[in-house]
Protein backbone atom coordinates (compact mmCIF):
# COMPACT_ATOMS: atom_id res chain seq x y z
CA UNK A 1 0.00 0.00 0.00
CA UNK A 2 1.43 2.89 -1.05
CA UNK A 3 0.95 5.95 1.93
CA UNK A 4 -1.32 8.41 -0.51
CA UNK A 5 -3.72 5.58 -1.00
CA UNK A 6 -7.12 5.87 0.63
CA UNK A 7 -9.05 2.72 1.72
CA UNK A 8 -12.84 2.70 0.72
CA UNK A 9 -15.41 1.26 2.49
CA UNK A 10 -15.50 -2.98 3.21
CA UNK A 11 -18.80 -2.46 0.55
CA UNK A 12 -19.13 -6.29 0.87
CA UNK A 13 -19.69 -8.55 4.00
CA UNK A 14 -20.17 -11.86 4.06
CA UNK A 15 -21.16 -13.98 7.40
CA UNK A 16 -20.46 -17.53 7.25
CA UNK A 17 -22.56 -18.32 10.02
CA UNK A 18 -21.80 -21.58 10.51
CA UNK A 19 -19.90 -24.94 8.96
CA UNK A 20 -22.42 -27.56 9.67
CA UNK A 21 -23.93 -28.48 6.38
CA UNK A 22 -26.28 -30.89 5.11
CA UNK A 23 -24.18 -31.20 1.93
CA UNK A 24 -20.86 -32.77 1.48
CA UNK A 25 -20.04 -31.11 -2.12
CA UNK A 26 -16.75 -32.29 -3.74
CA UNK A 27 -15.90 -28.24 -4.68
CA UNK A 28 -17.17 -26.79 -1.26
CA UNK A 29 -13.95 -24.03 -0.58
CA UNK A 30 -14.71 -23.93 3.29
CA UNK A 31 -11.34 -25.14 5.19
CA UNK A 32 -10.77 -28.65 4.88
CA UNK A 33 -10.32 -28.81 8.61
CA UNK A 34 -13.27 -27.01 9.22
CA UNK A 35 -14.40 -29.51 11.56
CA UNK A 36 -11.86 -28.23 13.80
CA UNK A 37 -13.98 -25.13 14.40
CA UNK A 38 -16.81 -25.55 17.11
CA UNK A 39 -17.20 -22.38 18.96
CA UNK A 40 -19.62 -20.30 16.59
CA UNK A 41 -20.38 -16.90 17.40
CA UNK A 42 -23.30 -16.21 19.65
CA UNK A 43 -26.28 -14.19 18.40
CA UNK A 44 -25.02 -10.70 19.80
CA UNK A 45 -21.51 -10.87 18.59
CA UNK A 46 -22.72 -10.83 14.63
CA UNK A 47 -25.26 -8.22 15.74
CA UNK A 48 -22.23 -6.12 16.66
CA UNK A 49 -20.46 -6.81 13.41
CA UNK A 50 -23.34 -5.55 11.84
CA UNK A 51 -23.90 -2.02 13.02
CA UNK A 52 -19.92 -1.59 13.24
CA UNK A 53 -19.41 -2.63 9.54
CA UNK A 54 -22.50 -0.34 8.55
CA UNK A 55 -21.29 2.05 10.66
CA UNK A 56 -17.75 2.27 8.08
CA UNK A 57 -20.28 1.90 5.04
CA UNK A 58 -20.66 -2.16 4.55
CA UNK A 59 -24.16 -2.33 2.49
CA UNK A 60 -24.66 -5.82 0.85
CA UNK A 61 -24.26 -8.59 3.08
CA UNK A 62 -24.06 -12.08 1.85
CA UNK A 63 -25.58 -14.67 4.70
CA UNK A 64 -23.74 -18.25 3.87
CA UNK A 65 -21.84 -20.98 5.52
CA UNK A 66 -22.05 -23.93 5.42
CA UNK A 67 -25.32 -23.98 5.47
CA UNK A 68 -26.55 -20.46 7.10
CA UNK A 69 -30.38 -22.23 7.72
CA UNK A 70 -28.91 -24.22 10.12
CA UNK A 71 -28.46 -21.03 12.63
CA UNK A 72 -31.96 -20.18 14.00
CA UNK A 73 -30.67 -16.87 14.81
CA UNK A 74 -31.13 -16.71 10.87
CA UNK A 75 -34.19 -14.21 10.95
CA UNK A 76 -32.91 -12.03 13.68
CA UNK A 77 -29.81 -11.28 12.15
CA UNK A 78 -31.71 -10.46 9.04
CA UNK A 79 -34.16 -8.23 10.58
CA UNK A 80 -31.51 -6.48 12.14
CA UNK A 81 -29.43 -6.04 8.59
CA UNK A 82 -32.82 -5.05 7.34
CA UNK A 83 -32.82 -2.38 10.00
CA UNK A 84 -29.28 -1.06 9.51
CA UNK A 85 -29.76 -0.24 5.59
CA UNK A 86 -27.95 -3.44 4.77
CA UNK A 87 -28.90 -5.61 1.26
CA UNK A 88 -29.29 -9.03 2.32
CA UNK A 89 -28.90 -12.58 0.18
CA UNK A 90 -28.94 -15.36 1.62
CA UNK A 91 -26.58 -18.02 -0.06
CA UNK A 92 -28.72 -21.38 0.67
CA UNK A 93 -28.53 -25.09 -0.58
CA UNK A 94 -31.97 -24.69 0.03
CA UNK A 95 -32.31 -27.64 2.75
CA UNK A 96 -34.35 -26.32 5.26
CA UNK A 97 -36.10 -23.40 3.63
CA UNK A 98 -39.78 -24.27 4.39
CA UNK A 99 -42.99 -22.31 4.16
CA UNK A 100 -42.72 -21.42 7.65
CA UNK A 101 -38.71 -20.14 7.46
CA UNK A 102 -39.68 -18.78 4.10
CA UNK A 103 -42.16 -16.15 5.43
CA UNK A 104 -40.18 -14.82 8.30
CA UNK A 105 -37.24 -14.20 6.69
CA UNK A 106 -39.46 -12.14 4.31
CA UNK A 107 -40.91 -10.48 7.05
CA UNK A 108 -37.73 -10.50 8.70
CA UNK A 109 -36.96 -8.10 5.28
CA UNK A 110 -34.38 -10.35 3.79
CA UNK A 111 -33.84 -8.97 -0.16
CA UNK A 112 -32.76 -11.97 -2.32
CA UNK A 113 -32.21 -16.01 -2.11
CA UNK A 114 -29.28 -17.58 -3.70
CA UNK A 115 -30.11 -20.96 -4.27
CA UNK A 116 -27.72 -23.65 -5.40
CA UNK A 117 -27.84 -26.76 -6.87
CA UNK A 118 -25.17 -29.18 -8.88
CA UNK A 119 -26.46 -30.51 -11.78
CA UNK A 120 -29.77 -30.76 -13.96
CA UNK A 121 -29.64 -34.70 -13.65
CA UNK A 122 -30.67 -36.52 -10.53
CA UNK A 123 -27.93 -38.80 -9.98
CA UNK A 124 -25.02 -35.80 -10.49
CA UNK A 125 -26.87 -33.65 -8.17
CA UNK A 126 -27.01 -36.35 -5.84
CA UNK A 127 -24.09 -37.39 -6.19
CA UNK A 128 -21.76 -34.38 -5.69
CA UNK A 129 -23.52 -33.17 -3.20
CA UNK A 130 -23.69 -36.80 -1.43
CA UNK A 131 -27.74 -36.30 -0.49
CA UNK A 132 -30.97 -36.72 -1.71
CA UNK A 133 -31.48 -33.78 -2.24
CA UNK A 134 -32.54 -32.93 -6.21
CA UNK A 135 -36.28 -33.39 -6.26
CA UNK A 136 -35.88 -30.66 -2.82
CA UNK A 137 -34.42 -28.15 -4.54
CA UNK A 138 -36.86 -27.96 -7.20
CA UNK A 139 -39.72 -27.68 -4.42
CA UNK A 140 -38.19 -24.63 -2.98
CA UNK A 141 -37.33 -22.92 -5.73
CA UNK A 142 -41.33 -23.02 -6.52
CA UNK A 143 -41.44 -21.67 -3.37
CA UNK A 144 -39.00 -18.69 -4.13
CA UNK A 145 -40.90 -18.03 -6.80
CA UNK A 146 -44.41 -18.00 -4.84
CA UNK A 147 -43.01 -15.87 -2.02
CA UNK A 148 -41.96 -12.81 -5.07
CA UNK A 149 -38.19 -13.10 -4.90
CA UNK A 150 -35.85 -12.64 -7.83
CA UNK A 151 -34.65 -15.93 -8.52
CA UNK A 152 -31.42 -16.82 -8.80
CA UNK A 153 -29.66 -20.33 -9.12
CA UNK A 154 -26.18 -20.58 -8.66
CA UNK A 155 -24.73 -23.79 -10.22
CA UNK A 156 -20.75 -24.85 -9.60
CA UNK A 157 -19.21 -26.13 -13.28
CA UNK A 158 -16.63 -28.86 -13.55
CA UNK A 159 -15.88 -31.80 -15.40
CA UNK A 160 -18.16 -33.98 -14.19
CA UNK A 161 -21.37 -31.49 -15.13
CA UNK A 162 -20.16 -29.20 -18.02
CA UNK A 163 -21.44 -31.22 -20.37
CA UNK A 164 -24.75 -30.78 -18.74
CA UNK A 165 -24.85 -26.73 -19.14
CA UNK A 166 -27.31 -27.06 -21.90
CA UNK A 167 -29.70 -29.06 -19.59
CA UNK A 168 -28.65 -26.97 -16.88
CA UNK A 169 -30.03 -23.68 -18.23
CA UNK A 170 -33.35 -25.25 -19.71
CA UNK A 171 -33.83 -26.54 -15.70
CA UNK A 172 -33.16 -22.95 -14.56
CA UNK A 173 -35.19 -21.56 -17.47
CA UNK A 174 -38.09 -23.69 -16.41
CA UNK A 175 -37.86 -22.87 -12.61
CA UNK A 176 -38.30 -19.84 -13.51
CA UNK A 177 -34.83 -18.32 -12.67
CA UNK A 178 -33.94 -14.43 -13.26
CA UNK A 179 -30.58 -15.23 -13.13
CA UNK A 180 -28.21 -18.10 -13.30
CA UNK A 181 -24.67 -18.21 -12.35
CA UNK A 182 -22.51 -20.94 -13.99
CA UNK A 183 -19.53 -20.64 -11.77
CA UNK A 184 -17.02 -22.64 -13.06
CA UNK A 185 -15.15 -24.21 -10.15
CA UNK A 186 -12.57 -22.17 -8.38
CA UNK A 187 -9.51 -24.63 -6.90
CA UNK A 188 -9.18 -23.90 -3.20
CA UNK A 189 -9.62 -25.99 -0.31
CA UNK A 190 -12.03 -29.13 -1.00
CA UNK A 191 -11.98 -28.24 -4.91
CA UNK A 192 -8.41 -28.18 -5.41
CA UNK A 193 -8.15 -31.81 -2.92
CA UNK A 194 -10.41 -33.10 -6.10
CA UNK A 195 -9.05 -31.32 -9.19
CA UNK A 196 -8.08 -33.62 -10.78
CA UNK A 197 -11.73 -35.13 -11.38
CA UNK A 198 -12.86 -31.79 -11.63
CA UNK A 199 -11.21 -29.24 -14.02
CA UNK A 200 -12.86 -29.53 -17.36
CA UNK A 201 -10.43 -29.44 -20.56
CA UNK A 202 -10.23 -26.88 -22.71
CA UNK A 203 -12.84 -28.47 -25.31
CA UNK A 204 -15.01 -28.63 -22.40
CA UNK A 205 -15.14 -25.50 -21.52
CA UNK A 206 -15.42 -24.03 -25.33
CA UNK A 207 -18.32 -26.23 -25.94
CA UNK A 208 -20.10 -24.91 -22.67
CA UNK A 209 -19.50 -21.22 -23.56
CA UNK A 210 -20.82 -21.75 -26.93
CA UNK A 211 -23.60 -23.47 -25.55
CA UNK A 212 -24.37 -20.38 -23.18
CA UNK A 213 -23.64 -17.90 -25.69
CA UNK A 214 -26.92 -20.26 -27.65
CA UNK A 215 -29.08 -19.73 -25.17
CA UNK A 216 -28.51 -16.59 -24.24
CA UNK A 217 -29.71 -15.31 -27.52
CA UNK A 218 -32.21 -17.54 -27.87
CA UNK A 219 -33.42 -16.10 -24.00
CA UNK A 220 -32.93 -12.36 -24.77
CA UNK A 221 -33.66 -10.79 -21.54
CA UNK A 222 -35.70 -13.36 -19.62
CA UNK A 223 -32.74 -14.55 -17.45
CA UNK A 224 -29.16 -13.03 -17.49
CA UNK A 225 -26.78 -15.76 -17.27
CA UNK A 226 -23.27 -15.44 -15.55
CA UNK A 227 -20.98 -17.40 -16.66
CA UNK A 228 -17.58 -17.79 -14.43
CA UNK A 229 -14.49 -18.87 -16.56
CA UNK A 230 -11.70 -21.08 -14.50
CA UNK A 231 -8.67 -19.16 -14.77
CA UNK A 232 -6.25 -22.16 -15.08
CA UNK A 233 -6.81 -22.03 -18.63
CA UNK A 234 -6.02 -18.15 -18.44
CA UNK A 235 -2.99 -16.55 -18.91
CA UNK A 236 -3.69 -13.61 -16.91
CA UNK A 237 -4.81 -13.98 -13.15
CA UNK A 238 -8.26 -12.79 -11.88
CA UNK A 239 -8.83 -9.41 -9.99
CA UNK A 240 -8.46 -11.61 -6.70
CA UNK A 241 -11.81 -10.29 -4.71
CA UNK A 242 -11.47 -6.39 -6.44
CA UNK A 243 -7.76 -6.17 -4.57
CA UNK A 244 -7.03 -7.61 -1.32
CA UNK A 245 -9.08 -5.22 1.67
CA UNK A 246 -10.72 -2.88 -1.07
CA UNK A 247 -14.26 -4.30 -1.02
CA UNK A 248 -14.79 -6.88 1.35
CA UNK A 249 -14.91 -8.48 4.59
CA UNK A 250 -16.02 -12.17 5.03
CA UNK A 251 -16.66 -13.33 8.93
CA UNK A 252 -16.02 -16.92 9.64
CA UNK A 253 -18.04 -18.80 12.27
CA UNK A 254 -15.46 -18.23 14.90
CA UNK A 255 -15.02 -14.94 14.49
CA UNK A 256 -12.43 -14.75 12.21
CA UNK A 257 -12.15 -11.78 9.47
CA UNK A 258 -10.53 -12.45 6.32
CA UNK A 259 -10.00 -10.81 3.62
CA UNK A 260 -11.25 -13.05 0.74
CA UNK A 261 -12.88 -16.28 1.45
CA UNK A 262 -10.05 -18.68 1.75
CA UNK A 263 -7.08 -16.57 3.05
CA UNK A 264 -7.41 -19.00 6.27
CA UNK A 265 -4.99 -21.21 4.22
CA UNK A 266 -1.90 -18.61 4.32
CA UNK A 267 0.60 -19.40 6.34
CA UNK A 268 2.68 -16.56 8.49
CA UNK A 269 -1.15 -14.60 8.24
CA UNK A 270 -2.32 -13.48 11.88
CA UNK A 271 -5.80 -12.74 10.78
CA UNK A 272 -8.07 -10.97 13.63
CA UNK A 273 -10.93 -11.86 15.43
CA UNK A 274 -14.03 -9.85 15.73
CA UNK A 275 -14.33 -10.71 19.37
CA UNK A 276 -11.24 -9.26 20.50
CA UNK A 277 -11.49 -6.06 17.61
CA UNK A 278 -13.61 -3.73 16.45
CA UNK A 279 -14.21 -3.59 12.71
CA UNK A 280 -12.56 -0.49 11.92
CA UNK A 281 -9.52 -1.69 13.73
CA UNK A 282 -9.81 -5.01 11.47
CA UNK A 283 -10.19 -3.09 8.19
CA UNK A 284 -8.13 -0.20 8.33
CA UNK A 285 -4.90 -1.12 10.96
CA UNK A 286 -4.88 -5.00 11.59
CA UNK A 287 -1.71 -6.61 9.68
CA UNK A 288 -4.06 -9.30 7.60
CA UNK A 289 -5.81 -6.88 6.15
CA UNK A 290 -2.82 -4.43 5.29
CA UNK A 291 -0.16 -7.35 4.29
CA UNK A 292 -1.67 -7.48 0.49
CA UNK A 293 -3.14 -4.32 -0.05
CA UNK A 294 -2.53 -2.19 -3.12
CA UNK A 295 0.66 -2.83 -5.19
CA UNK A 296 3.73 -2.05 -2.55
CA UNK A 297 3.97 -6.50 -1.28
CA UNK A 298 4.94 -7.16 -4.67
CA UNK A 299 8.16 -8.72 -6.01
CA UNK A 300 9.40 -9.94 -9.35
CA UNK A 301 7.81 -10.23 -11.93
CA UNK A 302 4.50 -8.35 -10.66
CA UNK A 303 6.49 -5.45 -9.20
CA UNK A 304 7.72 -3.83 -12.28
CA UNK A 305 5.03 -5.12 -14.58
CA UNK A 306 2.65 -2.35 -16.26
CA UNK A 307 -0.46 -4.47 -15.92
CA UNK A 308 -0.09 -4.42 -12.08
CA UNK A 309 -2.85 -2.23 -11.32
CA UNK A 310 -5.35 -4.11 -13.19
CA UNK A 311 -4.90 -7.87 -11.69
CA UNK A 312 -2.96 -6.72 -8.46
CA UNK A 313 -0.81 -9.90 -8.98
CA UNK A 314 -4.00 -11.90 -8.87
CA UNK A 315 -4.63 -14.41 -6.57
CA UNK A 316 -2.86 -14.91 -2.78
CA UNK A 317 -3.92 -17.83 -1.93
CA UNK A 318 -3.60 -19.84 -5.79
CA UNK A 319 0.03 -18.20 -5.38
CA UNK A 320 0.40 -20.09 -1.91
CA UNK A 321 -1.04 -23.49 -3.10
CA UNK A 322 0.36 -23.42 -6.64
CA UNK A 323 4.03 -21.33 -5.63
CA UNK A 324 4.13 -21.99 -2.27
CA UNK A 325 4.70 -18.72 -1.42
CA UNK A 326 1.71 -16.25 -0.70
CA UNK A 327 3.58 -12.86 -2.57
CA UNK A 328 4.63 -14.39 -5.41
CA UNK A 329 2.70 -13.63 -9.25
CA UNK A 330 -0.11 -16.09 -9.72
CA UNK A 331 1.12 -18.68 -11.43
CA UNK A 332 -1.93 -18.18 -13.68
CA UNK A 333 -0.03 -15.60 -15.34
CA UNK A 334 2.29 -17.12 -17.99
CA UNK A 335 5.01 -14.10 -16.73
CA UNK A 336 5.38 -16.12 -13.65
CA UNK A 337 7.77 -18.90 -13.52
CA UNK A 338 5.76 -21.36 -11.73
CA UNK A 339 2.79 -21.22 -14.70
CA UNK A 340 4.10 -24.26 -15.93
CA UNK A 341 2.04 -25.59 -12.75
CA UNK A 342 -0.91 -24.69 -14.33
CA UNK A 343 -0.64 -25.40 -18.13
CA UNK A 344 0.16 -29.11 -16.90
CA UNK A 345 -3.12 -29.46 -14.82
CA UNK A 346 -4.78 -28.00 -17.78
CA UNK A 347 -2.86 -30.83 -19.97
CA UNK A 348 -3.64 -33.59 -17.80
CA UNK A 349 -7.58 -32.05 -17.65
CA UNK A 350 -7.67 -33.60 -21.10
CA UNK A 351 -6.76 -37.19 -20.34
CA UNK A 352 -9.14 -38.16 -17.76
CA UNK A 353 -7.75 -42.13 -17.69
CA UNK A 354 -4.83 -41.07 -15.44
CA UNK A 355 -6.89 -40.21 -12.02
CA UNK A 356 -5.67 -42.36 -9.35
CA UNK A 357 -6.51 -39.92 -6.18
CA UNK A 358 -10.40 -40.76 -5.10
CA UNK A 359 -12.78 -38.03 -4.90
CA UNK A 360 -13.11 -37.19 -1.16
CA UNK A 361 -16.63 -35.41 0.12
CA UNK A 362 -16.51 -32.78 2.22
CA UNK A 363 -17.58 -34.01 5.99
CA UNK A 364 -16.69 -33.99 9.12
CA UNK A 365 -15.00 -37.27 9.61
CA UNK A 366 -12.49 -36.90 6.04
CA UNK A 367 -12.00 -32.85 7.46
CA UNK A 368 -10.36 -34.11 11.09
CA UNK A 369 -8.56 -36.82 9.14
CA UNK A 370 -7.02 -33.92 6.82
CA UNK A 371 -6.69 -31.82 9.83
CA UNK A 372 -4.42 -34.67 11.16
CA UNK A 373 -2.74 -35.31 8.38
CA UNK A 374 -1.62 -31.62 7.85
CA UNK A 375 -0.20 -31.32 11.78
CA UNK A 376 1.52 -34.87 10.88
CA UNK A 377 2.96 -33.31 8.22
CA UNK A 378 3.69 -30.09 9.99
CA UNK A 379 5.63 -31.44 13.01
CA UNK A 380 7.16 -34.58 10.87
CA UNK B 1 -32.08 1.35 -28.13
CA UNK B 2 -35.89 1.42 -27.92
CA UNK B 3 -37.57 5.27 -27.68
CA UNK B 4 -39.46 5.84 -24.75
CA UNK B 5 -42.58 7.50 -24.58
CA UNK B 6 -42.96 10.78 -22.48
CA UNK B 7 -45.92 9.29 -20.64
CA UNK B 8 -44.55 6.12 -19.35
CA UNK B 9 -44.28 5.15 -15.75
CA UNK B 10 -40.69 3.84 -14.95
CA UNK B 11 -40.73 1.95 -11.62
CA UNK B 12 -37.24 0.43 -10.05
CA UNK B 13 -37.12 -3.66 -11.10
CA UNK B 14 -38.24 -6.12 -8.59
CA UNK B 15 -35.38 -7.02 -6.13
CA UNK B 16 -33.91 -3.93 -7.20
CA UNK B 17 -33.56 -0.89 -4.07
CA UNK B 18 -32.12 2.79 -4.61
CA UNK B 19 -30.43 4.47 -1.34
CA UNK B 20 -28.54 7.04 -0.08
CA UNK B 21 -25.46 6.13 1.32
CA UNK B 22 -23.53 8.31 3.46
CA UNK B 23 -19.79 6.72 3.65
CA UNK B 24 -19.80 7.04 -0.17
CA UNK B 25 -21.62 10.53 -0.27
CA UNK B 26 -23.72 8.78 -3.76
CA UNK B 27 -27.08 7.35 -4.43
CA UNK B 28 -26.34 3.63 -4.99
CA UNK B 29 -28.46 0.95 -6.70
CA UNK B 30 -28.30 -2.11 -4.87
CA UNK B 31 -29.56 -5.41 -6.25
CA UNK B 32 -28.99 -9.15 -5.66
CA UNK B 33 -25.09 -9.64 -5.14
CA UNK B 34 -24.35 -6.07 -7.01
CA UNK B 35 -23.86 -2.21 -6.18
CA UNK B 36 -23.69 0.51 -8.85
CA UNK B 37 -22.23 3.88 -7.38
CA UNK B 38 -24.77 6.88 -9.35
CA UNK B 39 -23.46 10.08 -9.99
CA UNK B 40 -25.83 13.07 -8.94
CA UNK B 41 -28.28 12.91 -11.99
CA UNK B 42 -28.74 9.40 -12.19
CA UNK B 43 -29.41 9.38 -9.10
CA UNK B 44 -31.89 12.46 -9.15
CA UNK B 45 -33.30 10.61 -12.32
CA UNK B 46 -33.70 7.40 -10.04
CA UNK B 47 -35.05 8.37 -7.43
CA UNK B 48 -37.95 10.26 -9.08
CA UNK B 49 -38.50 6.38 -11.35
CA UNK B 50 -41.22 5.48 -8.45
CA UNK B 51 -44.05 3.92 -10.91
CA UNK B 52 -46.17 6.68 -10.43
CA UNK B 53 -44.39 10.03 -12.33
CA UNK B 54 -44.40 9.75 -15.93
CA UNK B 55 -41.10 10.17 -18.12
CA UNK B 56 -42.43 13.58 -18.88
CA UNK B 57 -43.40 14.39 -15.41
CA UNK B 58 -39.64 13.74 -14.19
CA UNK B 59 -38.52 16.07 -17.14
CA UNK B 60 -40.45 18.57 -16.17
CA UNK B 61 -39.77 18.16 -12.01
CA UNK B 62 -35.90 18.16 -12.49
CA UNK B 63 -35.83 21.15 -15.05
CA UNK B 64 -37.77 23.07 -12.59
CA UNK B 65 -35.41 21.69 -9.05
CA UNK B 66 -32.23 22.66 -11.78
CA UNK B 67 -33.66 25.62 -13.07
CA UNK B 68 -32.74 24.26 -16.63
CA UNK B 69 -34.46 24.00 -19.44
CA UNK B 70 -33.76 20.90 -22.00
CA UNK B 71 -33.29 17.58 -19.91
CA UNK B 72 -35.77 15.49 -22.18
CA UNK B 73 -33.16 13.98 -24.30
CA UNK B 74 -30.69 13.12 -21.37
CA UNK B 75 -33.62 11.62 -19.06
CA UNK B 76 -35.02 9.87 -21.97
CA UNK B 77 -31.17 8.13 -23.07
CA UNK B 78 -30.66 7.14 -19.00
CA UNK B 79 -34.02 5.56 -18.88
CA UNK B 80 -33.95 3.40 -21.45
CA UNK B 81 -30.02 2.95 -20.68
CA UNK B 82 -31.31 1.85 -17.70
CA UNK B 83 -34.26 -0.60 -19.05
CA UNK B 84 -31.96 -2.36 -20.83
CA UNK B 85 -29.58 -2.97 -17.96
CA UNK B 86 -32.92 -4.49 -16.29
CA UNK B 87 -33.10 -1.92 -13.33
CA UNK B 88 -35.74 -0.24 -14.39
CA UNK B 89 -39.31 -1.83 -15.65
CA UNK B 90 -42.16 0.21 -16.93
CA UNK B 91 -45.28 0.56 -14.61
CA UNK B 92 -48.32 -1.32 -15.35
Amino acid sequence: MSPGDAVGPPLWLLFELTYRCPLHCVFCYNPVDFAQTQDELRTDDWLRVLREARALGAVQLGLSGGEPLLRDDLETITAEAHRLGYYTNLITSGVGLDETRLRALKDAGLDHIQLSFQDSTREINDFLSHTRTFELKQKVAALIKAHGYPMVLNCVIHRLNIDHVDTIIELADRLGADYLELANTQYYSWAHLNRDHLLPSRDQLEAAERTTNAWRSRLGGKMRILYVVPDYHETRPKRCMNGWGSTFMAVTPDGTALPCHTAKMLPGMLFPNVRAASVRSIWHDSEGFNRFRGTGWMKEPCASCDERDRDLGGCRCQAYLLAQDPAAADPVCDKSPHHHVVTEAAAHAQDPALIVKPLVFRGPKESLALARRAAGTATA
Amino acid sequence: MSAIPESERPAMSHGFRLQWEEAQNAHVLLYPEGMVRLNTSAGEILRRCDGAHSVGEIVAELEQVFARKGLAGDVIAFVSMAKQRGWLERAP
